[in-house]
Formats: structure tokens, C-alpha cells, sequence
């Protein structure tokens, strides 16, 4: 509990939002796509314990094809998990389009590219009130599209209404993409790169919108990102993923200060960082390995920089990082990590 | 002398609504072999900079000032000068490598098309080149006959920078040369681009939103507004200590991670960049300004001298500056 603890008005009242008791949970998912042909079959997503409690936001921290947005969309119910279950409120997730899009009121996505995700013939009031259309209108919809505009930061909300997303600068853009996602006061939002396509200095705005949502309507939002300033500035619990699994998770304090994972710990050294740092980059060869071929053992093996280095020699691991495959890290608080050498440390930290 | 030296550059673009000055002004300086990175949101006019350099600006846009390549105005260069000057004396990275390549031709043929035009070699040589500058770029060479498509981002990076030394240029712009593209490979594609200029003696020039990226790969930084440039100095001061509070806000805005302050504190800067077809008065900036003050939406300061670095801002002017500056207005 030790960062749920520490944080600052946790939904207070709720305000008629929905409070729910269990949040948004993975239960040993795995998604595999088929090959084209006889190939073996892409494990996108291999097995993933991940749970976003009500009033969290977790950041899920990953290379590009690391299987992390087919885990966010298994969490929407747009993918159909091939084993294991995602819950939410501790019943799992029913398959039929009507369960589907009753569960979609509560679990929203916000996509990355505004410009892209924004109909560019739809006024900003049609674009926030689709969702309200969609699922059965509201008894005031214009009240409740004026309510989304203004929680998302534009105001007044109509002055929005009758204009086009070409006439919007793209931070207002991802206010409307949000807006149009709480309209239907959802519990939780699942957000794929949120900031990604943005300026810099509107970056700050945007997150620091999510904050304020979590902090007005106790929202809960798992973030999906490359960018672990992202995850410093908002999460509450981070989660780095490699290769369809989670390899280290836990507070964002405890995993971006003293990261064990040789995968996170890289990630990290190549944050641009004008002072230098104490730590030279290390930057990591070659892109990640096909998810149709997940490599034997530890399955960063092929990159490591521990392996690599030698020093998991030396601590006597080596043969099991190419040999024994490491167990899936469980959804829980604490830190975790998925890596022989780092357990070895653990068990004797004074033998380096 | 300086590589680069550009004078008061303007340039304004002829639409349907009116002219639209997307550079106002601009004077920058790149000495040989230094790395200058040139910051800005979208709509600043940091890639109508680049295009002008090289003369590639639509028909629509009217260019003054002067940009002096190894002493030579390239805005008033003959055609035939200007041919050799691209490519051979400087050549651009394109942001979007998927777009900057032709899709329907092999790698290889597009990395030896510069060459073929420009030195009198055989297809034989132009092929030993790619070869070349492919493992150069950290390619395997046997890559030459694939097709944009079967590359990965960061692999048509490369591509784009193995083109970009091509014809062994003495400058090369990049212009966003890593956005879209992972933290990884954003590393990566950095540490090449800094190899390849340290070790063939290049000068640099890159430009980007990002400032944390341009502060750890260059030696000066550039922070445009507008359309001009309203801070530049040592890249390390700029973002640690920037004089604008633009730049400041710029700096600001990307977390350093295990740094308490930014903890759960994303740092943003409220409205959007300026319409350039309509900017406020005075100085640019102040309606976005979190320390304006009154004589801002009248004044406009050039650069002014702030320890190591130049602002526009009045807060750097000394007492009689900012006093002056308000007789003026009177």
C-alpha cells in the first residue's frame, strides 16, 4: 500500500461518478495472432498479471512491439485474450457485443493521435456527444456535453461546441478526445500514448489533466507509454514490459530510482539527461526480437547487458538466464522483478 | 569563419488568407564542427529554417536575409552552385524517414542516386559507397536491396542518414531526425548521428521539440518563438538555467526523473502557440508569459546578454533597458 498511502485526495465523494471495490485486472493473459502461412504463431501478450486500482494510475512502460498496446486492448475487450481472464469489479469480462458495450461505459480509451481519432467533419459537440448517442442518450445531453468540454479544460464549453477539430490546436484536440471519453463518467481510462503527438510545453497541460481527473472524480487510468518521464510525472506504479511479459514492477519512486532489471535499468541510462548523469547510457543493440520467436530462458537473454558483461557469470547465473524461464510476476503492490541476476543479488547482496 | 551564418532571415509564406511570416528575423551562427540544436513547438518556423537553407521553399514563400554557406549566399546562388552546394556541402535529414523514401525503389539505389549525380564515379564505385556507408550507419550491406517497407523506423532512420553522408557534406541538418521513434532507438539513432559528425568532421545542425534531447547531444541551443529567436547560448545553460521563460517552460516541461519537484507534477504552459498570422503585440510571448508584466504587450526585445547565453525577454535587460524600453512606449 505504499503508494496508494501517500496520495492526495483520493476520490473524495465521487461526485456521482461510479466508485467500484476491485478496479481493472489481468489475470494470466496471453494473446497470440496466428502467423500467415505455417509460422509460428506471434505471442503478442504471454502471460500478464497487471491490476489498475480504483483511484490508480499505472504506467505501462515498453519498447515499440513489446505487446504493450495489445494489452491495453485485451483490457478494453477489443482483443479476446487466448488464455486467461481480465476482470473488472471482480466479474470477468463477457464476450457478447451488448456486455461489451456496457462495460465500455465504464472503461474508456483514449487513443493517441487527435488528429487521427477525431472525425474531421464532426463539430466538437457531435464528437463529444457520440458516445452519449451510442449508449443510449442522456435526459440533458447538451448539459452533460458542456459538464465533459469543461472537466477537460475547455472553457467555456460553448464556445467549443460549433467548431471543427481543424480549428483546434492539437492540445485542445486531446481535450476534446478526452472529453468525448467522459461524457459517459467512466471509472477508468485507458490511455495509449496520450502526450506522444504533442508540443512539449503542452504535454505538462494534458497530464496534468489526468492528475486533476483522478483527484476530482477519483478516475483510475492505466497509461501506456515509451516515456518514463511520463511515468515519473503522473503514475502512482509502473509497469516496464518486454516481449509480451512484465519484467519489473512496483512503486514509480522505488522502479525509476533503483530499477533491477537490466532491461529497465537500460531504459532508464537513455533518458536524454543534459547533466551526464553518474551513469553512461547504455543503449541497447538491435530493435526486440519477434514475438514469434521468443528466445529460450530469460527472454531478454539475447540483450542483456548483465549476460553480456560478463557479470552474470560471475554471480554463477548465466547458465539459467539461457536456460530457465522466469515466473510471471503477480499483480500485487510491492516491487517485483523478473531476472536471475537480480534475484541472486537479493539473496546475497554482498557478493558483488 | 564561420560554416554557417545566418542573417536576419525572414520569410513569409503568400495565402489565400493574407501573408504569414513564418521566420522574422532570424540570425543564427554555426562555427565548423559544432553541434547547434534549434528548439520550438510546431508552427515556430524551425523547418522553414531548415528548407531555406538549401533554397527548398515552396514558390508561395518570399525570402530576405542572407544565409552565408562557407561564405557564399545561398539565396542568391546560381542554380548550378546551389545543385553542388546540396547533398556535397550540406544535406537534411527529413523528419518521417517513411515518407522522406521512395517506396518503390530498392535502398541501395536511392542511397547511390545522390552519388551518381554528383561525382563522375561508376554504378560499380556508387555500389563499394553504399556498401560503405550502409555498415557506416550500422546496416548490414546485404540491406541494400530491400524496400522501405521491410525496414523497421529505426532502420530507415539510418537509411536516411547513410544518405545524408552520401556525398561526404560538410553540414547536416536534421530536422526532428528522432521523433516518432522509441526511447531506444531514439538513443541510438543519437549516438550514430554523433559518431558519424565527431568522426568525419561535420558540422550539425538539429532540430526538435524535445529540449532534453538537443541539450544532451549539442554543444549550443537555439530556442525559437514565432517565428525568431528569443534565447541561445551553451546548450547546459539554457536548459539548466535557461534567461526566457519560454525556454524555461520548454526545459520544464520534460520531468527529470528522480528529481521531488516534478514528481506528480507534470509542468506544462497554459494557451498555444501564437497564430502567425496574427501575433499579439509587443513581445510575442506574453500572453502565454507566467511572468509578464505590463510593458510586455508593447515591447518586443531583441536579444540581450544573459551571462553566458542572449534573451529577448525585458526581464534581461538591465534597470535602464526596461526604462528606456518604457519611454519608448510613451
Amino acid at each position: 500500500m505504499c503508494a496508494g498511502a501517500a496520495r492526495p485526495g483520493r476520490f473524495p465523494g465521487g461526485g456521482g461518478y461510479p466508485v467500484t471495490d476491485e478496479g481493472l485486472r489481468a489475470e494470466g493473459v496471453r494473446v497470440e495472432f496466428a502467423a500467415r502461412g505455417r509460422g509460428e504463431p506471434a505471442r503478442a501478450v504471454d502471460g500478464v498479471d497487471l491490476h489498475v486500482r480504483p483511484g490508480e494510475i499505472v504506467a505501462l512502460v515498453g519498447e515499440s512491439g513489446c505487446g504493450k498496446t495489445t494489452l491495453a486492448r485485451t483490457l478494453l475487450g477489443l482483443e479476446r485474450p487466448t488464455e486467461g481472464t481480465v476482470t473488472y469489479d471482480g466479474s470477468p469480462l463477457v464476450y457478447s457485443s451488448r456486455a461489451l458495450s456496457a462495460y465500455r461505459r465504464k472503461v474508456q480509451l483514449v487513443l493517441q493521435d487527435p488528429s487521427g481519432s477525431l472525425n474531421p467533419r464532426h463539430t466538437v459537440y457531435d464528437a463529444v456527444a457520440e458516445g452519449l448517442r451510442i449508449h443510449g442518450g442522456v435526459a440533458d445531453e447538451r448539459a452533460a456535453v458542456a459538464d465533459a468540454l469543461s472537466r477537460a479544460g475547455l472553457r467555456p464549453p460553448e464556445r467549443f461546441f460549433l467548431r471543427y477539430p481543424h480549428e483546434l490546436s492539437g492540445g485542445q484536440r486531446q481535450r476534446v478526445v478526452i472529453a468525448g471519453a467522459l461524457v459517459l463518467h467512466p471509472s477508468t481510462l485507458i490511455a495509449d500514448e496520450p502526450v506522444a503527438s504533442l508540443d512539449a510545453s503542452v504535454r505538462g497541460e494534458i497530464l496534468a489533466l489526468l492528475l486533476r481527473l483522478r483527484q476530482d472524480l477519483g478516475l483510475s487510468c492505466l497509461v501506456v507509454t515509451h516515456d518514463l518521464g511520463l511515468a515519473w510525472n503522473i503514475a502512482d506504479r509502473v509497469a516496464v514490459m518486454y516481449l509480451g511479459r512484465i519484467v519489473e514492477t512496483g512503486p514509480v519512486e522505488k522502479i525509476l530510482s533503483a530499477p533491477e532489471h537490466p532491461y529497465t535499468q537500460a531504459l532508464l541510462s537513455v533518458v536524454p539527461d543534459v547533466t551526464g548523469g553518474a551513469t553512461d547510457p547504455t543503449v541497447l543493440g538491435g530493435e526486440p526480437p519477434d514475438p514469434s520467436r521468443i528466445p529460450g530462458g530469460c527472454r531478454f537473454h539475447a540483450r542483456c547487458p548483465v549476460l553480456a558483461s560478463g557479470a552474470a557469470e560471475a554471480a554463477g547465473v548465466a547458465d539459467r538466464c539461457r536456460t530457465v524461464d522466469l515466473p510471471i510476476l503477480g499483480a500485487e503492490d510491492e516491487s517485483q522483478v523478473a531476472c536471475h541476476y537480480a534475484e541472486r543479488l537479493a539473496a546475497e547482496p554482498r557478493s558483488q | 569563419m564561420s560554416l554557417l551564418e545566418i542573417d536576419d532571415l525572414t520569410v513569409t509564406y503568400r495565402t489565400a488568407g493574407g501573408p504569414v511570416p513564418a521566420v522574422r528575423g532570424l540570425s543564427l551562427d554555426l562555427p565548423a564542427g559544432q553541434k547547434l540544436g534549434v528548439a520550438g513547438e510546431s508552427g515556430c518556423g524551425k523547418s522553414t529554417v531548415a528548407l531555406a537553407l538549401l533554397r527548398l521553399l515552396p514558390t508561395t514563400a518570399t525570402v530576405s536575409g542572407r544565409i552565408l554557406f562557407e561564405g557564399e549566399d545561398v539565396l542568391s546562388m546560381t542554380w548550378g552552385r546551389l545543385r553542388a552546394v546540396r547533398w556535397a556541402g550540406a544535406s537534411i535529414i527529413f523528419q518521417g524517414a517513411m515518407h522522406s523514401l521512395n517506396a518503390v525503389h530498392r535502398i541501395g539505389a536511392q542511397i547511390a542516386e545522390p552519388i551518381l549525380l554528383h561525382e563522375s564515379v561508376t554504378q560499380a564505385e556508387a555500389d563499394l559507397r553504399v556498401t560503405e556507408l550502409l555498415t557506416q550507419v550500422g546496416l548490414p550491406p546485404d540491406r541494400a536491396r530491400a524496400y522501405p517497407h521491410e525496414l523497421s523506423g529505426g532502420q530507415r532512420q539510418r537509411v536516411m542518414i547513410a544518405m545524408a553522408l552520401a556525398c561526404n557534406p560538410r553540414l547536416i541538418v536534421a530536422d526532428e531526425p528522432t521523433t516518432a521513434l522509441d526511447v531506444m532507438v531514439q538513443a541510438q539513432i543519437l549516438r550514430l548521428i554523433e559518431e558519424l559528425v565527431r568522426d568525419h568532421d561535420i558540422s550539425l545542425m538539429i532540430i526538435s521539440h524535445d529540449l532534453a534531447v538537443l541539450a544532451d547531444t549539442c554543444d549550443r541551443l537555439a530556442v525559437m518563438y514565432a517565428g525568431r529567436v528569443v534565447e541561445q547560448g551553451p546548450a547546459r545553460q539554457v536548459f539548466e538555467a535557461a534567461s526566457h521563460p519560454y525556454s524555461a517552460a520548454l526545459s520544464g516541461a520534460f520531468p527529470r526523473i528522480g528529481d521531488p519537484a516534478s514528481r506528480l507534477q507534470p509542468r506544462g504552459l497554459a494557451g498555444d502557440p501564437p497564430d502567425p498570422a496574427e501575433l499579439p503585440t509587443g513581445c510575442s510571448f506574453h500572453p502565454r508569459c507566467p511572468s509578464a508584466l505590463d510593458i510586455c504587450s508593447h515591447v518586443d526585445p531583441e536579444l540581450w546578454p544573459a551571462g553566458e547565453s542572449e534573451a529577448a525577454c525585458v526581464l534581461v535587460l538591465p534597470d535602464q533597458g526596461a526604462s528606456l524600453a518604457e519611454e519608448a512606449i510613451r
